[in-house]
């Protein structure tokens, strides 16, 4: 039965499905998205708009004028985009003692890293709340870089830790036979060599960034440092019943534009990144 | 230093032999230690810091409504929220969404990852859509979702049989944690299939084709050879997404904001700190949330046998 048609045809509507649950709902908010505003206040069911209320890019207009939208925008692309660099150096440092060196402490980093994952973000809102304020970093930038990084760091580490472990180490010894010391193979063998590693995890790390809603919402108050998720759940119009649907649904496709760009442009690494580093049993 | 990558001598004797340690292994030993040592601090600053605190605020009525009121409680907090249906009520509401979810993103996930596997044309446009929800904002899809059940402004209850057209899915409790779980399910369903499938990749070709020559049937080759196979892959992905979905948060709080008793425990926290103000009672609550977080950890390696090694050395 192994190439049978009816296997095939099986396969077909398995791929079919996956593609169906992956796009429908995008399809959808984009064409929300669409839809005018005075039609959603009256009620506009359907999937795709009706007949006269195709509103255009009136609505893109709207959400990209909102000055709070675009101000969120930028603290999510700065906050997201610090976070990240700073995450992927402290990672790199810490995977490659742990996949290449013997040291005391190798089994508690590791078991930090595994408890800090599973860790619930939700119980440190209270406490960093509190220490946040009396310390001055509540509703700042550096407030969300230090919870992002910390919370980046374990995934951060498996996954270069994994790829640190496939690397032609050979070439590192060559580098020492040379006269080079463990410090310099590091830096000028190794460090090349690992970078679609440190590249993968840099994308898994903003992809946590740019999706962080607690400490968004808890850790701000206003736009000075208000990044996007927290920005578009705040964002309910003059009728807090009545949320203007298609002026969301534009601001939510906007900030959706970045994952949608990087998902494009590094498919298979991310695949790579999220097989090689989570499971290999 | 020298070079660090021939196998250090017997590691495991370090610990007391110090003297016999060649200064190699010494240097070693510093050089790793100041290499994970950033990684540490970033982590236990954000983590085991502020929880020893919540530990401390949690034995105190502190609100910052009346920070002059402040005076150590003991554990009145626990007591108070142990006590109250409505911890419990959120407790249950939080394991049901967690035990159904994981449930279906199990068994879809298991389905996406063998048409992944087996797939052989447009296996980039798949595996590229495949990540769209992965990297979508919770948020974005928690809208998506209110809006697509919407009854004023959606399409589900148009496309669905048997559902009024103008059929309120969050004005009840059911309904509601039903479109919540949907919105779950979608986005975190591609990450489980994605990890199913670099299990499946482990699974011997061979192996299933001796079963096949035997005259295993197509049912009896997946429970029998590529279950028991990618046991450890399955395991891993049940105990990461079980607690990640048990602390849900997002979905619940921009689908419903914990209506119609759709709170969960994390949401019943953030209520209390955020929107009360109440830190001591909500720093209680933190701690209980940990706990439980660490039962359910507990209670999965037990039941399931999850080899944590194997994750923690690869994982």
């Amino acid at each position: 039965m192994g190439n049978s048609p009816l296997r095939k045809a099986g396969i077909a509507v398995g791929a079919l499905l996956i593609l169906t649950w992956c796009l429908l709902p995008v399809a959808w908010i984009i064409s929300l998205s669409f839809k005018s505003q005075e039609s959603i206040t009256n009620g506009n069911p359907g999937f795709l708009p009706g007949d006269g209320t195709f509103a255009g890019w009136d609505n893109y207009v709207a959400a990209w004028d909102n000055e709070q939208f675009r101000r969120a925008i930028f603290n999510s692309i700065g906050i997201s985009l610090i976070a990240t660099v700073l995450s992927v150096i402290i990672a790199t440092l810490a995977a490659y003692a742990i996949a290449r060196l013997e040291f005391k402490g190798k089994k508690l980093v590791l078991t930090t890293a595994l408890a800090i994952a599973m860790f619930p973000v939700v119980s440190l809102v209270g406490p960093l709340f509190d220490m946040w304020r009396a310390i001055g970093l509540y509703d700042t930038w550096a407030g969300l870089v230090i919870p992002y990084m910390s919370f980046t760091l374990p995934l951060a580490i498996w996954t270069l830790s994994a790829f640190f472990r496939e690397i032609p180490w050979e070439m590192e010894q060559a580098a020492q036979v040379d006269g080079a010391t463990s410090w310099q193979a590091f830096r000028k063998v190794i460090v090349p060599l690992a970078a679609p590693g440190v590249f993968t995890a840099a994308i898994l790390t903003f992809f946590f960034a740019w999706n962080d809603f607690v400490f968004g919402i808890s850790l701000t108050s206003t736009e000075a440092a208000r990044p996007i998720p927290a920005s578009l759940s705040f964002f309910v119009g003059a009728d807090p019943f009545n949320r203007p649907a298609s002026l969301l649904a534009a601001g939510a496709v906007i900030a959706t534009i970045p994952i949608i760009v990087i998902v494009l442009v590094f498919q298979r690494k991310i695949v790579a990144g999220l097989t090689s580093g989570a499971v290999k049993g | 230093m020298s070079t660090a990558t021939a196998p250090a001598p017997a590691p495991a004797e370090k610990k007391k032999d110090k003297p016999h340690q060649s200064d190699r292994a010494v240097a070693e030993n510093k050089l790793g230690m100041k290499l994970v040592a950033p990684a540490l601090i970033v982590m236990l600053f954000v983590t085991a810091f502020p929880m020893l605190q919540a530990l401390w605020l949690s034995l105190s009525n502190y609100a910052l409504t009346a920070p002059d009121d402040r005076s150590f409680v003991g554990a009145q907090n626990y007591v108070t929220a142990l006590s109250d249906p409505l911890f419990w009520r959120t407790m249950l509401v939080t394991v049901g969404i967690m035990v159904v979810t994981v449930f279906f993103e199990l068994v879809i996930g298991f389905v996406f990852a063998i048409v992944m596997h087996r797939v052989v044309f447009a296996r980039g446009i798949i595996r590229t859509s495949i990540l769209i929800p992965y990297g979508i904002i919770t948020v974005v899809s928690g809208f998506a979702w209110q809006f697509a059940f919407s009854g004023t402004n959606g399409f589900v209850n148009y496309w669905l049989p048997f559902v009024e057209d103008n059929f309120n899915w969050f004005g009840e409790q059911f309904p509601a944690l039903f479109a919540i779980c949907v919105s779950e399910i979608w986005k975190t369903t591609p990450f489980m299939s994605l990890l199913l499938l670099a299990g499946l990749a482990q699974v011997s070709e061979d192996m299933v084709e001796a079963a096949k020559v035997d005259g295993a049937t197509w049912w009896q080759r997946l429970w029998k050879v590529i279950l028991p196979n990618m046991r450890a892959a399955i395991m891993v992905a049940i105990l990461f997404r079980a607690l990640d979905a048990f602390r849900i948060f997002d979905n619940i709080f921009v689908m419903t904001a914990g209506a119609v008793n759709t709170e969960s425990v994390s949401f019943l926290t953030y209520r209390q700190v955020i929107e009360q103000f109440q830190i001591g009672m909500g720093s209680a609550l933190s701690v209980l949330l940990f706990l439980s977080v660490l039962v359910i950890a507990f209670l999965i390696v037990k039941l399931f046998r999850v080899d944590l090694a194997a994750a923690r050395q690869e994982g």
